[in-house]
Formats: C-alpha cells, sequence, structure tokens
C-alpha cells in the first residue's frame, strides 16, 4: 500500500500522540494535577475534530465496489512491511462516537482524580483505547488491544479496595487468554490473507471464516463481557477505584462489540452469520441473567457491574440480528451504556466513599441526607433501565425491534425474552433505588457529606447533559452509520 | 400563533418547564424559591392550556407536522405531531386538570420541603401525556407513554412519612412496565411490518390477520398495563399513597386515560381483529365488575375512587370493544372532568379530617359546603345521574354495547353480551358505593377522634399540618379548582347536543329511548338500597350488609396475593437460582481453572526437581507436538 496521508491526518497521530507525552510528563515531571487534566482535554478537543473531515457523499465517488470502510481521516504509514503491518489509523462515523465518549470519560476521570500516578496510568489508558478505536490494521489493533490490559491492571492492582489483587488478577489473565485468541486470529488471518488492511476485503475460504469468527467472538466476548465469560467483570469491578470502574464500563468493555462489529464482521462475515444465532442467544441468556444475579447482589458496585452484562446483552443482541437497524442500535447502545454506567459508578463511588460501606443493607434514606446525590442517582438509574427520552432506551428498544425485523422463531423469541429482561432491568434499578434514596436515613448515609464538590459537578455534569441530549437526539450517534453498516453487511447477505 | 407551531409546542412546553424545574435547589419550605417553582409549574400548563385552546379555534382541518430526529436501519423517528378535533378535546382536558392541580398543590403541599422537584415532575407528567396524544411516530409516542410510568414512579413515592410510598411506587412502575413488556414488542411487530413508525402508515398498512391479532394482544397487555385493567390493575389502588392531587392527575387525566387513548389511535386496526376485541371486551367486563366491587367496601375514601377509576376505565375499553370508539373518548373526557372533582374535593376532605379513612368522619356536611356539593354533583356524574356528564357518556357506552349484542360489530355477539350485562349490573353497584360513600362521609354524626377519643395516627395525609379543630372548606386556591371542575362534571355530557363536539368526536346523535329506562332503575336501586342500609341501622357501615364477601372485596379479591405467588415468587427463585449458578458453576469454573493450572505447575515443578532430564524431553516433544499440529492447520485446505 502506497503512503497516503491527508493533509490533516496528523490529527489521527496526535491523538495518540498527546496522551502518551502527557503520561510521560505527568509521571515523571513533578507537574501539578492539573496538567494530566489539560493533557486529556487537548486529547478530547482533537477527538472532536474528525467530524469536520466527515463527507457523507465519500462513499458515492466510488461506484460498485466501494472499500469496506471509508475513514473520514486516513493516516497509513508502513511500520513493519515484513510482517505487513502498517501504522494505519481512521475515523469513520462507525468509530468516531466511541473516540469522543474515550476522550470524554478520560477528561473527567483525570479530573476527578486526586492521583498523578492513577492519572498518568490513565492517559496510557487512553492511548491503548483509542489506538484501538483508530487502528484499521489488525495487528495494530491487536497491539493496541493489548497495550491497555497493563495500565487497567495497575489501575486495579494499585488503587483498588481490599481485594484488589485477586481481582486484578483475574482480570488480566482472563483477558489475556481472549488475547491469546485474538492473536491466533490475527495471524490466521494475515498469513492466509496477505493483508492485514481493514479498509480492503479479505478473501478467506468459508471454513476458514468460521475458525477465524470462533476465536474472534471468544476474545471479544470475554471483553465484552458476554456470558458465561463475564465473571472477571464483578470482581474487577467491585475492587477497582472509582475511575477505573468508569473507564472499565465506560470504554474498555466497548472494545469488545466494536472489535466484533469492525474485525468480526469485517474480516469474517460469513462466519459471523453462521454463528450470529449462538451470539444472539447468548446475548439473551446474559440480559436475563444479568438482570436475575442483579436482583440477588447486596453490594452497590457489584450490582451495577451485573448490570452492565445485562445492557452488553442488548448490544450484543443488536449485532447479532446482522441488520442494520440492529448494529445502529448496538451502536447507540454502546454509547449510553458508556454515558449512563459511567455516570452510576462515579456515583455510587463516590456514594460508598462517603458512606464507608457499599452494602445495600446498610444504605438507606440518601434522599433525606444529600437529596442533590439522591437526585442524580435516581436519574442515572432511571436512564440505566432504558427509560425512553434518555440515551439508554434507542439501544434496548431498537435491540428488540431489530430481533423481531430479524424474523423468525429464533430472533423472535430473542427478542421478546430481551423485551422480558428490560422489564426485570426496571425491578432491579427500583429495587436499588428504594433501598437507597427512600426510607429513613441510616447512621452510615447521616456520617455521609451531602454537598456536592465542584470538581464532581464538572465530572457529573456532561455525563447528566449527554444522556439527556443523546436521549432528545439519538441522531448525534447514528447518523452516517447506516452505509459503513451496509458495506459491512453486504458481505453476511453474499455469503 | 398559526397552529403549525401549537401543536408541536403543546407537549414540549410542559416538558420543558419540568427539566427547568427539576434545576432548582431542592429542599425549602417558602420563599421566593418555591414562588419561582410554582410559577414554573403553573406557567407551563398554562402554556399548555393556551395552546391547545389556540389548537381548538382553529380551523379544525387534520394535520401533521414534525421533524426526524433519527434514521435506524429502514425507520425514520420523527418528532412530530398529528392533531385533529379529537386529540385537540383530550390535550385540553389534560391542559385544564394539570393546570389546576398545579395551582391546588401550592396550597396542598404548602409546607413541602421537596415541593420544587414535585411541581418539575407534575410538568414532565403533563408533558409525557400530551406527547402521548399528539404524536405521529409510535416510538415517540412510546417515549411519552414510559416517561409517565417513570414520573409516576417518583410522584406515589413523593411522601416520605408514608412507608408504604415506597413499595407502592415501586409496584406501579414495575406493573405498568411489565405490561409496556407487550406494548414495545407489539409495536415492533407493526412498525417492522408497515416498515414505518409513522401512525398513518401503521393505521394504513394491510397487515396478515394473526400477525396483526397477535401485534394488538401484545399492545392491549401494554394497554392493561397503563390503564390499570385487570388483570395489571393491581397498582392503581396501592398508587393512593401519592399525594391526591396526583392521584387527580393520574386517574383523570394521564397515564390511566393514555391506554384508551392508544387503542382509540390505532383503532382502525382493532377493527380488523376480531379476537384482539373480544378480548378487550371480555377483560373490560371483568375490570368494570372487579373495581365496582371492590369499591363497595374500601373504607379509604381514596381506595373507593381509585377502584371506581378501575371500573370506569373498564366502561372506556368495553366501549372501544363494542365498537364505538368515540363513546369511549367522550366517557375519557366526562370521567377526566368528575375524577379530578372528586380527587381534588377528597384532598380538601383528607385536608380538613386529618384523615382519608371513611370510619372517622361523618357530619362533614355542614362545615364543608363547597366540598359536599362537590361531591354531590362528582358521585352523581360518577353514577351516572341525569343530566350529569357521567350519565351521557355512560349511556353511550351502554347504548353502543346493547347493539354489539345484535351482531353486526367487529365484535362476537357473545362478548358483547358479556360487556353489555357487565356494564348494565355495574351502573347498580356504581350508585351502592357513591351513596355509601357520600352518606359516610358527609352525614350522620362525626365519627372523628376527640380529645378523649382513642390516640388515632393520621393514616392517610399529604402534607404536614395541624388537623383543623373543626372541618372547614379548604382555602380559595383549593376550592377555586373545585369551582372549575364543577362545570365540566356538570355539564360536559350536554355537550354531546353540541353539533362541533359532536361530529369531532364522531359521536351519534343522543336518543333517550325507553333503553334508558333499565340503567335508570338500577340507579335508583343501588343507591336507596345504601341509603336504606344506613338509615335502618345508623352509625354502621353499609358494607357490613356484604357480609362474608366484604373482606374478599375489600382486598380486591386477592389478587395482590395471587400476583405476589405467581409472578414476584417464581421471579425471586429464579434469581436465587440463577445466581447460585453462576457463582458456583461459571464462576466456581474460571476459578478452578486458574486453582487447577496453579497446582500443576506446582507438581510440575516438582516432578521437575525430582526428575529433571525425562520430563523435561517429554514437554519438548509435546511442544513441538503442538506446533507441528499449529503448523498443519495453518495450511491452507
Amino acid at each position: 500500500m502506497t503512503l497516503s496521508t491527508d493533509s490533516w491526518s496528523f490529527l489521527l497521530a496526535a491523538m495518540l500522540l498527546v496522551p502518551a507525552v502527557g503520561a510521560a510528563v505527568v509521571a515523571l515531571l513533578p507537574a501539578p494535577r492539573i496538567v494530566a487534566t489539560l493533557f486529556a482535554a487537548v486529547t478530547f478537543v482533537l477527538t472532536l475534530t474528525p467530524v469536520v473531515f466527515s463527507r457523507d457523499l465519500l462513499w458515492v465517488s466510488y461506484g460498485d465496489r466501494p472499500p469496506a470502510v471509508v475513514p473520514w481521516l486516513n493516516l497509513d504509514l508502513p511500520w513493519v512491511p515484513a510482517l505487513g503491518l502498517d501504522f494505519h489509523l481512521g475515523v469513520d462515523a462507525i468509530s468516531y462516537p466511541l473516540i469522543v465518549l474515550t476522550g470524554l470519560l478520560t477528561v473527567l476521570c483525570c479530573a476527578y482524580t486526586g492521583s498523578r500516578p492513577l492519572a498518568a496510568l490513565l492517559l496510557i489508558l487512553e492511548v491503548g483505547v483509542l489506538g484501538t478505536f483508530l487502528a484499521l490494521d489488525l495487528i495494530l489493533f491487536f497491539v493496541f488491544f493489548e497495550v491497555v490490559l497493563l495500565p487497567m491492571y495497575a489501575i486495579i492492582a494499585g488503587w483498588g479496595g481490599p481485594g484488589r489483587r485477586a481481582a486484578a488478577r483475574k482480570f488480566v489473565l482472563y483477558t489475556l487468554v481472549g488475547s491469546v485468541l485474538l492473536l491466533i486470529a490475527v495471524v490466521t488471518v494475515v498469513s492466509q490473507a496477505g493483508t492485514g488492511d481493514l479498509t480492503g476485503s479479505f478473501d478467506l475460504s468459508r471454513h476458514l471464516q468460521y475458525f477465524v469468527f470462533i476465536l474472534l467472538f471468544v476474545a471479544f466476548a470475554i471483553k465484552a463481557p458476554l456470558w458465561p465469560l463475564h465473571t472477571w467483570l464483578p470482581d474487577a469491578h467491585t475492587e477497582a477505584p472509582t475511575v477505573g470502574s468508569v473507564m472499565l464500563a465506560g470504554v474498555l468493555l466497548k472494545m469488545g462489540t466494536y472489535g466484533l462489529i469492525r474485525i468480526g464482521l469485517g474480516v469474517a462475515p460469513e462466519g459471523a452469520e453462521w454463528a450470529s444465532p449462538v451470539l444472539g442467544v447468548l446475548a439473551v441468556v446474559a440480559i436475563l441473567a444479568g438482570s436475575l444475579i442483579c436482583l440477588r447482589q447486596r453490594e452497590l458496585k457489584r450490582l451495577i457491574a451485573y448490570s452492565s452484562v445485562g445492557h452488553m446483552g442488548f448490544v450484543l443482541l443488536g449485532i447479532a440480528t446482522l441488520t442494520v437497524t440492529g448494529i445502529q442500535a448496538a451502536l447507540i447502545g454502546n454509547i449510553a451504556h458508556g454515558l449512563i454506567t459511567g455516570l452510576l459508578f462515579f456515583l455510587v463511588g463516590t456514594l460508598k466513599e462517603r458512606a464507608g460501606t457499599g452494602s445495600l443493607d446498610q444504605l438507606s434514606g440518601l434522599r433525606e441526607q444529600a437529596p442533590r446525590l439522591a437526585g442524580l442517582l435516581g436519574f442515572a438509574a432511571i436512564a440505566s433501565l432504558g427509560l425512553p427520552g434518555l440515551a439508554g432506551f434507542w439501544g434496548e428498544a431498537f435491540a428488540v425491534v431489530a430481533a423481531v425485523q430479524a424474523g423468525g422463531p429464533l430472533w423472535v423469541t430473542c427478542g421478546v425474552l430481551a423485551a422480558c429482561g428490560g422489564a426485570l432491568t426496571a425491578a432491579y434499578f427500583l429495587r436499588l433505588l428504594r433501598r437507597v434514596t427512600h426510607g429513613p436515613a441510616t447512621p452510615m448515609v447521616r456520617g455521609a457529606k451531602p454537598s456536592i464538590a465542584g470538581v464532581e459537578w464538572f465530572a457529573w455534569g456532561p455525563l447528566v447533559l449527554l444522556t439527556l441530549v443523546v436521549g432528545v437526539a439519538p441522531a448525534l450517534i447514528v447518523s452516517g452509520t447506516d452505509i459503513p453498516i451496509l458495506r459491512l453487511l453486504e458481505a453476511v447477505s453474499r455469503g | 400563533m398559526s397552529v403549525d407551531v401549537a401543536g408541536p409546542l403543546l407537549p414540549l412546553v410542559p416538558l420543558l418547564a419540568g427539566l427547568l424545574g427539576l434545576l432548582l435547589p431542592p429542599g425549602d419550605g417558602a420563599g421566593p424559591r418555591r414562588r419561582l417553582a410554582a410559577g414554573i409549574g403553573i406557567a407551563g400548563s398554562a402554556l399548555a392550556l393556551l395552546l391547545a385552546i389556540r389548537l381548538l379555534l382553529g380551523d379544525g382541518d387534520p394535520f401533521e407536522t414534525g421533524f426526524e430526529i433519527a434514521h435506524f436501519g429502514g425507520f425514520t423517528v420523527s418528532l412530530g405531531v398529528a392533531i385533529n378535533p379529537a386529540v385537540v378535546y383530550v390535550a385540553l382536558a389534560v391542559a385544564l386538570v394539570a393546570l389546576l392541580v398545579q395551582i391546588y398543590s401550592v396550597a396542598y403541599l404548602h409546607d413541602d420541603p421537596r415541593y420544587a422537584p414535585y411541581a418539575a415532575q407534575v410538568s414532565l407528567f403533563t408533558g409525557a401525556m400530551l406527547l402521548v396524544v399528539t404524536s405521529h411516530d409510535l416510538i415517540v409516542m412510546l417515549v411519552g407513554w414510559e416517561v409517565m410510568g417513570a414520573c409516576s414512579y417518583l410522584l406515589i413515592g413523593h411522601d416520605r412519612r408514608l412507608p408504604e410510598a415506597p413499595a407502592a411506587a415501586v409496584k406501579a412502575f414495575l406493573v405498568t412496565r411489565v405490561g409496556d413488556v407487550g406494548f414495545l414488542l407489539g409495536i415492533a411487530v407493526l412498525i417492522t411490518q408497515a416498515g414505518s413508525t409513522r401512525l398513518a402508515d401503521v393505521i394504513e398498512h394491510p397487515y396478515d390477520g394473526s400477525t396483526l391479532t397477535a401485534a394488538l394482544l401484545l399492545i392491549l397487555a401494554g394497554v392493561a398495563g397503563k390503564s390499570a385493567q385487570f388483570p395489571l390493575h393491581t397498582w392503581l389502588p396501592d398508587a393512593m399513597a401519592g399525594p391526591t392531587p396526583i392521584s387527580a392527575l393520574i386517574h383523570a387525566a394521564t397515564m390511566v386515560a393514555a391506554g384508551v387513548y392508544v387503542v382509540f389511535r390505532l383503532y382502525p386496526l382493532f377493527e380488523q381483529s376480531p379476537v384482539a376485541l373480544g378480548t378487550l371486551g371480555v377483560l373490560a367486563a371483568i375490570t368494570i365488575l372487579l373495581g365496582a366491587l371492590a369499591a363497595t367496601a374500601q373504607d379509604d375514601l381514596k381506595r373507593v375512587l381509585a377502584w371506581s377509576t378501575v371500573s370506569q376505565i373498564g366502561y372506556m375499553t368495553a366501549a372501544l370493544a363494542v365498537g364505538s370508539p368515540a363513546a369511549a373518548l367522550f366517557h375519557l373526557l366526562t370521567h377526566a372532568a368528575f375524577k379530578a372533582l372528586l380527587f381534588l374535593a377528597a384532598g380538601a376532605v383528607i385536608h380538613a379530617a386529618g384523615t382519608g379513612l371513611l370510619s372517622r368522619m361523618g357530619g362533614l356536611r355542614p362545615a364543608m359546603p363547597v366540598t359536599f356539593w362537590s361531591f354531590v354533583i362528582g358521585l352523581a356524574a360518577l353514577a351516572g345521574v341525569p343530566p350529569l356528564a357521567g350519565f351521557w357518556s355512560k349511556e353511550t357506552v351502554l347504548t353502543a354495547a346493547a347493539h354489539a349484542t345484535e351482531g353486526g360489530e367487529t365484535i362476537p355477539v357473545w362478548a358483547g353480551w358479556v360487556v353489555w350485562l357487565a356494564a348494565l349490573l355495574a351502573v347498580g353497584i356504581t350508585a351502592w358505593y357513591a351513596t355509601r360513600l357520600l352518606l359516610r362521609a358527609f352525614f350522620g354524626v362525626s365519627r372523628a377522634p376527640g380529645p378523649d377519643g382513642p390516640a388515632w395516627e393520621v393514616g392517610f395525609d399529604d402534607a404536614r399540618y395541624q388537623v383543623p379543630a373543626t372541618p372547614h372548606d379548604p382555602p380559595w386556591l383549593m376550592r377555586a379548582p373545585l369551582l372549575v371542575l364543577l362545570v365540566p362534571a356538570a355539564l360536559l355530557g350536554l355537550a354531546a347536543y353540541a353539533p362541533g363536539f359532536r361530529t369531532s368526536l364522531e359521536l351519534e346523535d343522543p336518543h333517550l329511548g325507553v333503553a334508558v329506562a333499565l340503567p335508570m332503575l338500577l340507579l335508583a336501586a343501588g343507591a336507596g338500597a345504601a341509603w336504606w342500609i344506613w338509615w335502618a341501622v345508623p352509625g354502621v357501615d353499609p358494607a357490613l350488609a356484604l357480609g362474608p364477601a366484604r373482606p374478599l372485596f375489600a382486598s380486591g379479591f386477592h389478587l395482590d396475593a395471587v400476583q405476589h405467588r405467581l409472578v414476584v415468587v417464581p421471579v425471586r427463585a429464579l434469581a436465587r437460582y440463577v445466581t447460585a449458578a453462576d457463582e458456583r458453576v461459571v464462576d466456581a469454573a474460571v476459578e478452578g481453572a486458574g486453582e487447577g493450572t496453579r497446582r500443576a505447575g506446582g507438581e510440575l515443578a516438582e516432578a521437575h526437581r525430582v526428575a529433571v532430564l525425562p520430563v523435561a524431553a517429554v514437554l519438548v516433544l509435546l511442544g513441538a507436538l503442538v506446533l507441528g499440529i499449529v503448523a498443519w492447520l495453518g495450511v491452507p485446505a
């Protein structure tokens, strides 16, 4: 592939460079705390820029056989030609919202945290996550996918709760298993197809596609996480510090679903079509199991962690239907979950710190002691249970619509069960609110600081606002994604 | 302002007022902040009312306007309105009741420290209902539909001092949400078949018979949830834990009316499905009788009214089932008037008596004439005494049901009979419990706890206040809404003679024939029986005459327990099993794999220490084998 750089594509490299430099500065120089936030803020501004270069008409110029991905911005440099590895970055409508979300959450977390090393780790984490979403080369994708692992391990093991070591180890070993499978898949594809370029097409035989998709499926299912590969998540979330939980739920899980769409569908479409019933069934099991388990949880963060299993189940169900509607639902479900669950983790993390306990049995009457905090928690919980008009609704409702649209007894059953899962979701969130906000205040809650500090408003305000904005204007996320998705799905219908 | 602008603004204004109000700082008793909260709430509803009036004064031609908010695959979701005269009448009722409730609440919650979020939530509630009423897009309608559920949750759980309030709030949200599962799926089927989310496209799409029936039955689940129809009605009586103005809002103008209204809007589809209408009819008949019978034995004033709502909404769905959406809408409007009146008057009674229990009232009539006459008019309208509002609308429903028994409608004839008989019978029962309520509360001697009486707790009230020494009519902010509502509760029925109203609802000409005699006879019998029991045994609750049936009726036929046994307990058990399986199987497998690896590593190290060479050789060979397999697999087939 020839060297092709648009005049503005250095922005893509800058998105990775700025947080990397920031991490180094914050970690090595005795810089004040604000520096990390500034670097994160610059990166956030950079992540916003690609929309300027979005050209919906771009596709028209390619005629009958447009490439699989037409990035708004494209940076393609040969890196290790012997391995067929290019430093190929790009943004399109599918990855753009995730990139912005990553930039946003990093700023909020950097501002929220008081620890400099933690902020440096967050910036390294950001490099990895942004790289994963930007990569248009399979091997590069794998590299960034791995970069994420270590800072997250350090965040949990360094700043976590009492059981942090075990939780961090479980997290890292479990996800490493996924990485091994991903590596095998990537190497197989690159060696067989002779290219790792995601903008091109991969001519793999049907059986090889099945093989590759199984590997990718398991690898991304661990990351997403999909039932029954989810058990690292509750432990990691329960022990992780607040910002760690926010980043984990907000963007790290999305690497799994994004990978499934971009790599899984892009590389092995026939495999995806072959395996989609299994994915659909597991997604529905995840929705139901996640919500039922939430009904039994007695710990705040663990409950929210399990709720992520259910919500990601809706996202995966959308993907499994292999319809444009379903994948658009998955994309907006991804963002909504990042915003809402990010907010929820911020809130329950704060609550846990202030009350000194995360046990639902010891928390009660929050609205008497801290009406604002209780109000925000109520908002986040109601958003998370998929109230229409807020961000969570679109992904879940249209995942169900897509399942019904896909037709056939299997998919209709999946849709029905997923919709029932929606009711269960309401059940456990209302149980949570009833326990925590209503009733008389317990001593733990009475001891908690009621006011909300400026930095907390800074961290939470944007999430509250965006939950509402995305809920009212879902087009912000899904507009322009239909053609890229159609391109991804064309191969499916051909197969 | 042109109607094209007024239409979309109608739901948006209260919604914005609600969002704005939520930003206000909570926790204040009196003062400017409170006035601001009240101002925003009242202004939002008042503007909505003005917009509705503007639409009413328009030329009356139906129109649609809106803009797209997102594309999902082939679906274009659009935020917009479809306005026609029937829509405008309902919107007018919603806005009027909401405005009166806002005004009334200022006085009713005069010392509530969480008034600001309350007023904001009422605004959101109103806006959400107006969204359902006006929206031309099924998905946006679903948005309003569920936002109402959330608002009802927040408002029912508003009162912090009632231990039962949080549970009632959760129940209201969850039961309606269970129905909404069906509603969402039904909409999903309709829009995927029609390929559009627009109401007009969906209505015109030629569906396959069985698909349509399935979709409509699913939608009916949602309708049953929202409109408190059997078997999903159980949340409504418990929802009385909410402040009384909220009960007025939920029962009269929003929430429970939404289900009936959605069936009304989708009626062209329902007309094609005898199964769906038959089901609706049977459920309506059960609901009418269930609600009426349960209302006979309640001791709580608000619970009597709540069960009467269940029953009256049953009349509306019955009218829909027997093929007369116009009658349903007419009853919806008259019911909105007299039920709002009754609840707001009930608030005044509770304010004055310090309790909602009929067993502790009595003899309130001389002290509170305005409230008394509000109750007289409201209950008479509820029972269907001519010429009050309820008489005309109930008569239309009964006529339509009688018509359905002759065949010729979509609904099966037998279902028509069931509906007609249930509706007729309930006329008598309604008269009975309305009379009992009036006599127990306002006549006879006072049973209020005196200084020497038992130390009764104030059981069912909303705001913190001292019970006045002598009961009196409420302050003007609460009295004025009553006086305003008296007018439509008394006169709205006569609107059936007004050509503009009649044609826009597509009501048939009112004709009073011999058929009126039968319900009038039942009415007189029911009211007379209640009066006679009360007169014959002074000071005793006429409900005692029900004998062994009384506890059954009072508990709503134990359906709460049934629901608990059939739904809550199994779900809890399932949750327990799933959690156990997750911990002991799924996670244990993972932990076991880790533990196993560690142990294997330990043993290998041990073996290595004991016999280095042979084992190492075996391992090397094993490694070579694995690599070989990988290489072999790697060769393209």
